[in-house]
């Protein structure tokens, strides 16, 4: 591999993320600011189940005010006299009268009558990455790859059940698939929901419901069973969050999915994707992005490197919000048509180069998708070959195939065939990898090169004209999107030069207590 | 419309599932239920299939594939039969067009582009459907209408409200509309595609335009019942719809 190449991909990618974190640091949004009302531990709806922290943020928003942060105004409520952080917020949505944040106590009096709540907002957060980090080398996770389910019921009780039976099966990881077009919902809904189309809403009481089960899980079984879940959509940022405190142990979160897949602005995603990061990195989070997504709108094999590509600048913006290398599960797919010729050399390659590349990371690998048929018999053998390239190339995380992917959401005996064939295959050539190396003029190698210099090339571009516009003009899975397009732009709002946010000082490691 | 095809060719013939050798009606079976494996839970497996009319039923394997559940499967022979020669089904009609052929009869025979726009609608997100069948790269080596001289292709992507693609399609002054339906859970495909053709006539442009309908769950059938002018399930390739169009524009 040419270490020096993928270096000069490197430095591209944080020239491109810098550019754009110049914007993040200078704006905010709607949802940033309810997820650090959150994080003080404002919480509830009204009667119509519009959230508090919704009808707090959107009155500010609208007086033209949140620029100077939604803190700065709880900070203020409390010491007007409010007599808890919850009374405080409820002035703020209701009070008679907005606050205009005219005259009054200084910024170092308002800092002061929020320290304790602060600090404990943080501690929340620490104490939920302590409790994990605990109880992991009490009961230790299964081997790499880790085997990766999603249940999907639409009710948060039945998905509990099946979240035990895929432990018990064999899952180390359960996803809890979303409810369809939850991500373009600009608020959380709350509390335990049994109804949802294509799969169950996230809110935080269904997080504890499934933390719960999985916890059962992992003492009744001897393996840590991870919880994952969708930090993604226009709520990324309160999700994420919600994820810290209730010990979520992986989050789907990536840096431009939801401008792509979603037509969710490019603005308010990437200061959402930057604050949500913040918390993830502080809670210890692993986030898979989604770059697999790629290759099932466009071609596995002509697109491959986009996919690199992006790798590279999610990365760059992951480091950029404090986020480790080993929290950084980098996604990817096979997604190359099975009757190529060599197609299953071309997947060893790109999984190769991509584990090569990223040594650190927990890469995250998905199964084929886009070729899957209604012939289960067939699907199930293509499963099996991705399994093959999934334990030789020592990817971390693997999001198990399910035969009848193209009929329906899997069945309880459909899951458990999956978890049989892949326990087969991962055990029979656990050490595979081990034991071969590639021709350095073969068919694996010569492709590995040729999509990092793919690669290369890309970023090269997309510095050139600088990401707004390469999204602009359909450089990543042929989707365009333009700046002020899309959903969710109306939330976005300059900060003012006195915005004030203790828990995002904090955060980001510059707090002034 | 759509030819009615009968399959008349087919002498009127009893056939039940072919095994390896012709009448032996072998079916393969499988199932969960809720009970641990024993030897209770395999004579209930067997009973559960001769209730589903299969003859000497095998249980090949009882799996315990979650605590409490256990998954089998299972051989028997049938004891139906079906005469395929007495069954109706309404087909798209299949013959192919070449691209050549498509291309020539929009030139010679319209002398415009047809313009069709497309979209998932509601808040299905899964555009591989109407893409395969769209965008230029098109499907299994067929290339999508966008391929194609003689279409004006339009994909309006996901998550496409009923109302918001039938005021892009009037603008766009479309002769077809493709409407993708992907996530199909408790019948919503059903509803959301229904509320489309409701719409189109309440506005009062149904008749002037081909609305096609797509997805795994779509057969030409449902589609028809739904209103549509045909409708397209798996496997579709988008020379399959071009050449459904061009039949059913130009002729």
């Amino acid at each position: 591999m040419d270490e020096r190449k993928v270096a000069e991909c490197r430095t591209l990618a944080s020239d491109i993320a810098d550019d754009v974190q110049r914007y993040i640091d200078r704006h905010t949004t709607v949802g940033a600011e309810r997820t650090f009302l959150r994080a003080y531990g404002v919480d509830g709806v009204d009667d119509q189940g519009a959230p508090l922290v919704n009808l707090a943020v959107d009155r500010y928003h609208q007086a033209g005010l949140l620029g100077r942060g939604m803190t700065l105004f709880l900070g203020r409520a409390l010491l007007d006299g409010a007599s808890t952080i919850q009374d405080a917020a409820e002035r703020l949505a209701y009070g008679h009268e907005i606050d205009p944040g005219e005259g009054g106590p200084s910024i170092e009096e308002i800092r002061g009558a929020l320290a304790r709540h602060t600090q404990a907002a943080i501690e929340r957060i620490d104490r939920a990455r302590k409790e994990r980090e605990d109880l992991k080398t009490r009961v230790v996770p299964g081997a790499s790859p880790l085997r990766y389910v999603i249940v999907a019921t639409g009710n948060i009780y039945d998905d509990a059940v099946q979240a035990k039976a895929a432990a018990y099966a064999g899952a180390d990881i359960v996803a809890v698939i979303r409810a369809t077009a939850q991500s373009l919902l600009d608020y959380v809904p709350h509390g335990a929901t049994t109804e949802g189309y294509g799969g169950t809403f996230a809110t935080q009481e269904n997080f504890r419901i499934i933390r719960r089960a999985t916890d059962e899980a992992t003492h009744e079984y001897g393996r840590y069973i991870h919880q994952t879940n969708y930090s993604s959509g226009l709520c990324m940022a309160e999700i994420a969050w919600m994820g810290a405190v209730e010990r979520l142990d992986m989050l789907l979160n990536d840096a431009m999915y939801g401008i792509l897949f979603r037509d969710i602005n490019m603005c308010r995603n990437f200061v959402d994707q930057y604050i949500s990061r913040r918390f993830i990195a502080r809670a210890g989070i692993t986030i898979n992005t989604g770059e697999d997504n790629y290759l099932t709108t466009a071609d596995a094999v002509e697109k491959a490197h986009t996919v690199l590509t992006s790798q590279f600048i999610n990365e760059a913006f992951a480091k950029r919000a404090g986020v480790a290398d080993e929290q950084m599960g980098l996604g990817h797919a096979y997604e190359i048509d099975p009757w190529l010729e060599d197609s299953f050399l071309l997947e060893i390659a790109q999984a190769q180069l991509i584990r090569q590349i990223f040594p650190r990371h927990p890469i995250k690998w998905m199964p084929p998708t886009k070729h899957k048929v209604g012939d289960i018999f067939f699907a199930h053998v293509h499963d099996a070959m991705f399994n093959l390239v999934g334990v030789t190339t020592h990817q971390s995380i693997e999001l198990l195939g399910m035969f009848s992917e193209a009929i329906h959401t899997p069945l309880l005996m459909d899951r458990y065939l999956s978890l049989k064939a892949t326990r087969y295959v991962f055990g029979a050539a656990r050490h595979l990898g081990d034991e071969i190396e590639f021709k350095p003029d073969g068919i694996v190698a010569k492709r590995a090169r040729q999509v990092l210099d793919e690669a290369h090339e890309l970023l090269l571009e997309v510095k050139r004209d600088s990401i707004w516009d390469a999204i602009g003009t359909g450089a990543f899975a042929d989707v365009k999107r333009t700046r002020t397009g899309g959903k969710g732009y109306r939330g976005v709002v300059e900060r003012s030069p006195d915005y004030f946010n203790p828990v995002l000082d904090e955060l980001e490691g510059k707090s002034t207590r | 419309m759509p030819n009615k095809m009968q399959i008349a060719t087919n002498p009127s013939r009893p056939l039940s599932p072919y095994g390896d050798r012709e009448g032996d009606g072998m079916v393969q079976f499988s199932f969960t239920l809720q009970v641990p494996p024993s030897a209770r839970a395999r004579e209930a497996a067997k009973q559960l299939a001769e209730m589903h009319g299969l003859r000497e039923p095998i249980v090949a394997t009882m799996e315990e594939c979650a605590q409490g559940y256990s998954y089998f499967v299972v051989y028997g022979h049938s004891q139906f039969t079906i005469d395929v020669a007495q069954i109706e089904v309404p087909e798209v009609r299949t013959e192919a067009l070449s691209r050549e052929e498509i291309e020539h009869r929009i030139v010679a025979r319209l002398g415009r582009k047809i313009v069709v726009v497309g979209a998932c609608t509601g808040s299905d997100a899964h555009t591989v459907g109407i893409d395969a069948v769209l965008n230029y790269k098109g499907y299994a080596g067929d290339k999508g209408l966008e391929s194609y001289k003689g279409f004006e292709a339009y994909n309006l992507g996901a998550q496409v409200e009923n109302d918001q693609l039938a005021e892009r399609a009037r603008a766009l002054k479309a002769d077809a509309i493709l409407v993708s339906q992907v996530i199909t859970q408790r019948n919503c495909h059903k509803e959301n595609a229904g509320a489309f053709i409701d719409l189109a006539k309440k506005q009062g442009w149904r008749e002037g335009v081909v609305l096609l309908l797509g997805g795994p769950r779509i057969d030409h059938k449902l589609a028809l019942e739904l209103g549509f002018d045909a409708g397209f399930g798996p496997g579709t390739k988008p020379s399959d719809v071009a050449s459904f169009l061009v039949e059913k524009i130009c002729g």
